[in-house]
């Protein structure tokens, strides 16, 4: 009976009408409500798993709480005092930079070097692209295991090497410095290739017709890169700057199966300690989770500040 | 559209029941009203034959396996859990090195004494259960199986360097600290490019654990700075190595391997499974040339070795104690033993004519079962632990003596150390 009334029909026949029929109803909510729903999983994913935990280390973060404490002490933000005049962590900050700037800072310069050198007309192009990707498929653990059996203070190739040209052997694992290169070399043999191929990528999607017009003009090859290929590569470099940031400042498997005899220390005298191994340590051979979760904050703190910075230097370096 | 809602709700209530199914694991009965035991354990406990049996013997009963490769995963669930209050097994296996965090926890676990069945008072060791009794008399595990130290020494090199090298020759080396260290001192000036011992931490833990009182005091009073004996230990140790006696390997570590491969260090600290640790490292080149033998200074000494324990989480803890206490018999420990080569803790298992014919035909046929056994007997008691002793050890005293291999200044490293072991001890 409804069917047939017409549209104008219809907003009045409502108001006298108690409910409107079923099936339009359920189509109306579903067209409203489906949407919502299509999307909730990753939502109710990330509020689970990502934001949770993340508001619930700051909570945690304001107490005194040992792993197993039936009620853990509140003592505000005690913790981040502690932290602030903790010469370890502070040690560790400056071990996560140090080894963050030899990582990534050669790295990137040598990616854009990688990625020029593939976009010009090689023969087998595929195989040299593939293979500049192949350190990233190589798994991590064994990676770092292998390295850390190059960088042997005593029976490591690398010091076998150096002696054949004269140079003394490097005690990697007593030297700071040594050290810090060793875990940069590892994340720069895994890392360069990927963000080369993502660079390649975004070099192949500058139009051809700007570099004929620059070749008509007369620009070296050297000019056309640095006047052409360099700016318009702009919103890639800011993508892999700030992604090797967030992963740089948060390295930990490397140094942590970097320390010979497995321990979490990095180094006898932490020489290469990074922020989040002394967090783990902190967390699950102290069992000290209020002071654990006070190192996150913090750590998450300075990845948004120099991420952040990093995004303007970029912006502002390459234009 | 109604389907749609409908498949939805479904969904929901099928993930749900799923979620709450996986939320009540440990129910303690089985489908065919069984008790379910559950016992986790780590490396070989060399117990999966005397489950059978014990399942043959209590058709009641249904026990159930949690098998972890390594300790170190093991112990962090275990703690990990202790903390979120469900998801142990009904028994807890818990290693000698984990033992002083394990009995700061004590509350949370049984009173063996309590729940378990009667037991002999003197089927254990005496200083092994010693070292799992409360101060109050409780006792928090069954001893498993032991690493008693004996020495373990390259016989070639001894030769090279004109000491003695039969098995009863080197006993008056192996008498006292002092004897060692004077040999070592001999040594290093004949065998140049070899050191006497593998790394410092090596030597002063077994030292250290010697001392009538360790890191802590009765009262849980940390005495790092005013008990003299560590000092003079770590004098000790760091004078050696100052004098070139430490191969400079931290243990455990690829480079450790390969000194044994190469022969970079003539004595080795060596508890029981220390034995298999040799001859997997040295490997089949150097069969014959390592030697053991029942001496080792100042005594006797322990390193290793496991309890069994029930967690007061558990829903059957009087079964899961009966279970335990039958396990840590002499009679299945002397199985065990056969089964893995897991070293009794058991006074009547080290008289088992299977323990004492026991031979090893890398270290050239040694009654090694007999020589343990005799090294097991000579240990005197067992050190109080306090709730940082085990981290003192591990993350604070045996890097600052790597570190003093590493060229630091060993009062600097001393002042480390101690600050180390304080903030530890917080």
């Amino acid at each position: 009976m409804t069917a047939t009334l017409s549209k104008v029909d219809r907003g009045r026949e409502q108001a006298s009408l108690p409910r409107p029929p079923r099936r339009y109803r359920m189509s109306n909510l579903d067209a409203k409500v489906s949407p919502y729903l299509f999307v909730a999983p990753f939502f109710v994913l990330f509020i689970a798993i990502g934001l949770f935990p993340l508001l619930y280390t700051a909570y945690v973060s304001l107490f005194d709480w040992e792993i197993g404490d039936d009620d853990p002490l509140f003592i505000g933000f005690e913790n981040y005092s502690t932290l602030f005049q903790d010469d370890q962590f502070w040690n560790a900050l400056f071990n996560t930079f140090s080894i963050f700037l030899l990582s990534s800072a050669p790295q990137i310069v040598v990616a854009i070097v990688i990625a020029a050198l593939l976009n010009a007309n090689l023969r087998a192009r595929t195989g040299w692209r593939m293979g500049v990707l192949l350190p990233y498929v190589a798994s991590l653990v064994a990676l770092t295991i292998i390295f850390g059996n190059l960088f042997g203070p005593q029976y490591g190739l690398v010091n076998d090497v150096l002696g054949l040209i004269g140079i003394s052997p490097i005690d990697w694992q007593a030297s700071t410095f040594g050290s810090h290169v060793a875990i940069a070399s590892m994340v720069n043999w895994r890392w360069t290739g990927y963000n080369a191929l993502i660079i390649l990528a975004a070099m192949q999607a500058i139009p051809k017709d700007v570099y004929e017009a620059a070749l008509v003009d007369g620009a070296s090859a050297l000019r056309r890169f640095f006047s052409i290929t360099l700016p318009l590569l702009k919103p890639t470099l800011i993508f892999v700057v700030v992604t090797s940031t967030i992963g740089g400042l948060q390295i930990f498997t490397e140094p942590k199966l970097f320390e010979p005899s497995g321990g979490s220390g990095g180094g006898a005298e932490h020489q290469y300690q990074t922020v989040v191994l002394y967090l783990y340590q902190s967390a699950f051979q102290g069992f000290d989770l209020g002071y654990a979760s006070a190192i996150a904050w913090v750590l998450f703190m300075v990845v948004i500040a120099v991420a952040g910075l990093n995004f303007f230097l970029t912006r502002r370096a390459v234009k | 559209m109604r389907h749609r809602w409908i498949s939805v709700l479904i969904c929901a209530a099928v993930s749900a029941a799923a979620t709450t199914a996986c939320g009540t694991g440990g129910a303690s009965q089985t489908a065919d009203g069984k008790t379910e035991l559950t016992i986790a354990t780590f490396n070989e406990f060399g117990y999966e034959e005397l489950f059978k049996e014990y399942e043959a013997a209590h058709p009641d009963v249904k026990i159930t396996q949690r098998k972890t490769g390594q300790g170190q995963p093991h112990h962090q669930n275990l703690f990990t859990k202790l903390g979120a209050g469900s998801g142990l097994a009904d028994i807890e296996g818990v290693e000698e090195g984990y033992l002083s965090q394990f009995m700061s926890k004590a509350g949370q676990f049984n009173d063996l004494k309590e729940i378990g069945p009667k037991v002999e008072d003197d089927r254990w060791l005496k200083w092994k259960t010693e070292a799992v009794t409360t101060k109050d008399g409780k006792v928090m595990g069954y001893g498993t199986d032991i690493g008693p130290l004996a020495m373990c020494y390259r016989k070639d090199l001894f030769e090279k360097a004109g000491l003695p090298s039969d098995p009863e020759g080197v006993k008056a080396l192996f008498a006292t600290w002092d004897s060692y260290f004077a040999a070592g001192d001999q040594f290093i000036a004949k065998a140049p490019g070899v050191a006497w011992f593998d790394s410092a931490a090596q030597v002063y833990n077994a030292m250290h654990n010697q001392l009538e009182t360790g890191y802590y005091d009765k009262s849980d009073k940390l005495v790092v700075d005013t008990n003299a004996a560590i000092k003079a230990n770590w004098t000790t140790v760091t004078a050696a190595v100052a004098k070139g006696q430490s191969a400079r390997l931290g243990a455990f570590s690829n480079e450790w391997n390969t000194g044994f491969k190469l022969g970079k260090f003539a004595t080795k600290t060596c508890p029981s499974w220390m034995l298999g640790v040799v001859e997997s490292q040295a490997g089949p080149e150097n069969k014959g040339l390592w030697a053991v033998t029942d001496a080792f200074p100042n005594g006797g000494g322990n390193w290793g070795g496991s309890y069994l324990t029930v967690p007061k989480q558990s829903k059957n803890a009087q079964k899961a104690a009966e279970l335990a206490a039958w396990l840590t018999a002499p009679e299945q420990q002397v199985k065990a033993f056969k089964a893995k080569g897991t070293f009794p803790s058991q006074t009547k298992a080290l008289d088992a004519p299977e323990l004492l014919e026991q031979t090893n035909a890398y270290f050239g046929d040694v009654k090694a079962g007999a020589l343990f056994a005799t090294q097991a007997k000579k240990i005197k008691a067992a050190q109080y632990k306090g709730p940082a002793d085990g981290q003192i050890q591990e993350t604070v005293f045996s890097p600052a003596l790597q570190s003093v291999e590493q060229g630091k200044n060993a009062d600097e490293a001393w002042k480390t150390a101690v600050e180390g072991a304080q903030k530890a001890a917080k």
